[in-house]
């Protein structure tokens, strides 16, 4: 995927502008906030949860080598194969081997960031196996060569207007004047078109909610049931996740589910929780004939025993993006990789590099609001405050800003210095902005006076006026 | 600092604990009532107040652009010209946070320090939650006309947990109407440095702050926060709204003759 993060504030500004996306994005407030806060107040345990699923993450960090051993331990024992992949390409390629193996010219997909992390469609793609998405989201932004916009909506950056209008453009096979009005035919429609594409499909690749170590199991939790058709109807399954995915026990997972939905989506279980563990056994009704686990690494590895090693508590349920001001007026895409909104703000300078992606850990108002709500207590701002200093440290900062900051502390750790140049510029800016109390223009505020005044101050500073206060009481 | 910091702790045997009043570099240098008004609701808390004048920011800048040096610099220079009182309190759960949650953050690691951060923490307090949970204040002696609504800085609300102190202590404020905002505990978007770095962004969140301002029919908007309300009343004068903007301090205080925030003289 190409990386646009640096060019994030010309990306934003194009958001900010552009009027279809600004509908869309009402969707952001009205469709999460409401139904969550709902939920967890339903919740008496809500905050016991969110410490023992905290709990169960941090150990499972600390122990991640071993648990990783003991999860693959276990699959192998159900007849399946463990992959590992130190990069994304290492991963595309496994992948890809595994695919040609099979003889695939189709591969159903379920949702999975990973894969887009990968970069996996358009690498199947160029090596003539069709990628299908099946997920309603995925399939619309795949019709239309788009990324996700958000990690669990991804297609919350379009109306509904236009998907009818890229489906009438798309499924020209189906009749001219069928009605598309409603959000169920729209629905109805991309289920008919998949339902053969599920059929046809030689490897089916999911991501994993969780990979459970004491089973070997893969966990996936979804709405539309597209998952299932996934992974059981093709010969092959490919299981694509990252190593913070695995937790101890089922029990665990039974603990952090119920945290998961109801961070998401405001629904106390997702419509499908599904569990695959190995290949079809001679028992089973159904089932894949292969099934693998490719576990990416991709630079999390490196988070361990960092400053980031909380976010890899992660469980992506998309709770900081969906409560993030920021997020809620410019949406994914201006974020410039796959990871949007706070938790994006953290994880994609520890993926793809502070020099690329500093803009994001900076575009926050430490509003704190993504803490509030992570279900994982991931202290987001906390952590992209270290990513600046790890800017700072290295001189990333633009210039002027750098120079101002400097000029900033110098006066600031000089009191009495501090003092006598504050009196004398107040004094100047109280005279000048004195008469309407405002500024509608300031040189060097003018990213604040474009679409602002700016209150003029007072005149003499409280400091200057206690001490003449203090003077004249004194006998 | 050394000597001429020596601001001395006025407890002169009256029993009344002594405050240090951290002034804030947007209230020294914008609003000057802000600190008039704190000095006087503290005094009516049965506290004695002192201004240090060896004071200037409370780091943020620093500390937010990644700069841990000047912001561990200025942070022990503020623990330093402080210590003498028995309480700090600042009328901003901005700069009070950054006082009572982030210096210990800053500074727990150093041997020496790290205590030091801990004791000022507890005795550091934002001014509202100051006198209502320290002081136990619960009325004051004010009057002000008028429906206000009252927005929830994201400092003082999620790292100090402060929300239902001011509305208690404005409930006792004669003819005063106090009218909830919808999403009154959302980001009006200044930020600090935000708002310089992102100002496209920062003007659409503090659009849609002023448009729930103006939907809940109060006259006056209040808040704990002069970075905030410099925002929020900057907005709302370019948007040609009649609303006017007032730090709560001083609608507590009854300190309300000087003109609103952004307001001719």
């Amino acid at each position: 995927m190409h990386v646009t993060s640096p060019s994030f504030k010309a990306n934003a500004h194009e958001a900010l502008a552009d009027r279809q996306l600004q509908q869309a994005l009402s969707h952001v407030k009205t469709g999460f906030i409401g139904k969550r806060a709902a939920v967890v107040a339903a919740l008496p345990e809500f905050e016991q949860l969110r410490e023992s699923g905290k709990a169960i993450k941090n150990h499972t960090l600390e122990n991640l080598d071993l648990y990783l051993e003991a999860y693959e331990e276990k699959v192998v024992e159900s007849g399946g194969h463990v992959h590992y992949a130190e990069t994304a390409a290492e991963a595309r390629e496994l992948i890809l081997g595994i695919c040609r193996r099979a003889g695939a010219r189709t591969v159903t997909k379920g949702k999975t960031m990973i894969a887009e992390e990968i970069e996996l469609n358009d690498y199947l793609e160029s090596n003539g196996i069709e990628p299908v998405e099946t997920d309603l989201g995925e399939y619309i932004i795949q019709l239309r060569h788009e990324s996700p916009s958000h990690i669990i909506a991804p297609a919350i950056h379009l109306t509904k207007d236009q998907i009818e209008a890229d489906f009438r453009r798309l499924h020209t096979e189906l009749p001219a004047d069928r009605d598309l009005s409603e959000h169920e035919s729209i629905l109805g429609e991309a289920r008919t078109i998949l339902r053969r594409r599920f059929l046809e499909a030689d490897v089916g690749i999911t991501g994993a909610n969780f990979l459970i170590a004491e089973t070997g199991t893969s966990v996936i939790v979804t709405n539309e049931g597209n998952g299932d058709l996934t992974q059981i109807l093709p010969r092959v399954h490919i299981v694509l996740a990252s190593i913070e995915k695995v937790v101890p026990t089922l029990e665990d997972v039974s603990q952090i589910i119920r945290l998961l939905a109801r961070s998401a989506t405001g629904q106390e279980l997702s419509v499908y929780t599904t569990f695959s563990t190995g290949p079809r056994r001679r028992t089973d009704p159904d089932g894949p004939d292969e099934y693998h686990v490719v576990i990416l690494d991709n630079g999390r590895s490196a988070m361990l025993g960092s400053q980031f090693q909380d976010m890899l508590r992660c469980i992506r349920c998309a709770a900081c993006m969906n409560h993030c001001p920021v997020y809620q007026e410019i949406g994914g895409h201006a974020y410039g990789w796959v990871y949007p909104g706070p938790m994006g703000a953290v994880l994609t300078p520890a993926l793809i590099g502070v020099d690329q992606a500093g803009n994001l850990p900076n575009a926050s108002t430490f509003c704190g609001r993504c803490e509030a709500v992570c279900p994982m207590k991931i202290p987001l701002p906390n952590m992209m405050r270290h990513w600046r200093e790890r800017e700072f440290e290295r001189h990333l900062q633009p210039t002027t800003y750098r120079y101002g900051l400097g000029v900033w502390a110098f006066f600031a750790r000089r009191p009495q210095l501090y003092q006598f140049a504050t009196r004398i510029a107040m004094r100047v800016l109280g005279n000048l902005g004195g008469r309407k109390g405002r500024f509608r223009r300031l040189p060097l505020a003018g990213g604040w006076t474009k679409d602002r005044d700016l209150p003029a101050p007072a005149g003499r500073t409280f400091q200057d006026l206690w001490a003449e206060k203090q003077r004249a009481a004194v006998p | 600092m050394g000597s001429e910091s020596g601001e001395v702790a006025e407890t002169n045997g009256d029993g009344r604990p002594s405050v240090g009043l951290f002034v804030t570099c947007l209230v020294d240098l914008f609003r000057p009532t802000i600190g008039f008004a704190a000095v006087k609701l503290i005094e009516d808390a049965g506290c004695r107040v002192s201004v240090p004048a060896s004071q200037t920011c409370c780091g943020q800048p620093a500390y937010n652009s990644g700069d841990r040096k000047d912001a561990i610099a200025i942070a022990r220079q503020v623990m330093h010209t402080f210590e003498p009182y028995d309480y700090v309190v600042a009328p901003s759960g901005s700069c009070a946070g950054m006082l009572k949650v982030h210096y210990a953050d800053l500074l727990g690691d150093d041997p020496e320090w790290g205590p030091k951060a801990a004791a000022f923490s507890a005795k550091t307090h934002e001014l509202v939650s100051f006198l209502v949970d320290v002081r136990g204040m619960t009325q004051v002696d004010a009057a002000f006309a008028g429906s206000v609504t009252y927005h929830d800085s994201c400092s003082g609300l999620r790292e100090l947990g402060i929300r239902n102190q001011p509305r208690r202590l404005l409930k006792s404020v004669a003819g005063l109407k106090l009218t909830e905002l919808k999403d009154a505990d959302v980001c009006c978007g200044f930020g600090g440095t935000f708002c310089i770095k992102y100002p496209d962004i920062s003007n659409a969140i503090v659009e849609r702050k002023t448009h729930e301002i103006a939907a809940s029919s109060a006259e006056t908007l209040l808040a704990g926060d002069l970075g905030c309300l410099l925002n929020m009343a900057g907005k709302m004068k370019r948007e040609g709204r009649p609303i006017k903007s007032r730090h709560v301090a001083e609608v507590l205080a009854g300190m309300t003759d000087d003109p609103a925030i952004g307001e001719a003289s």
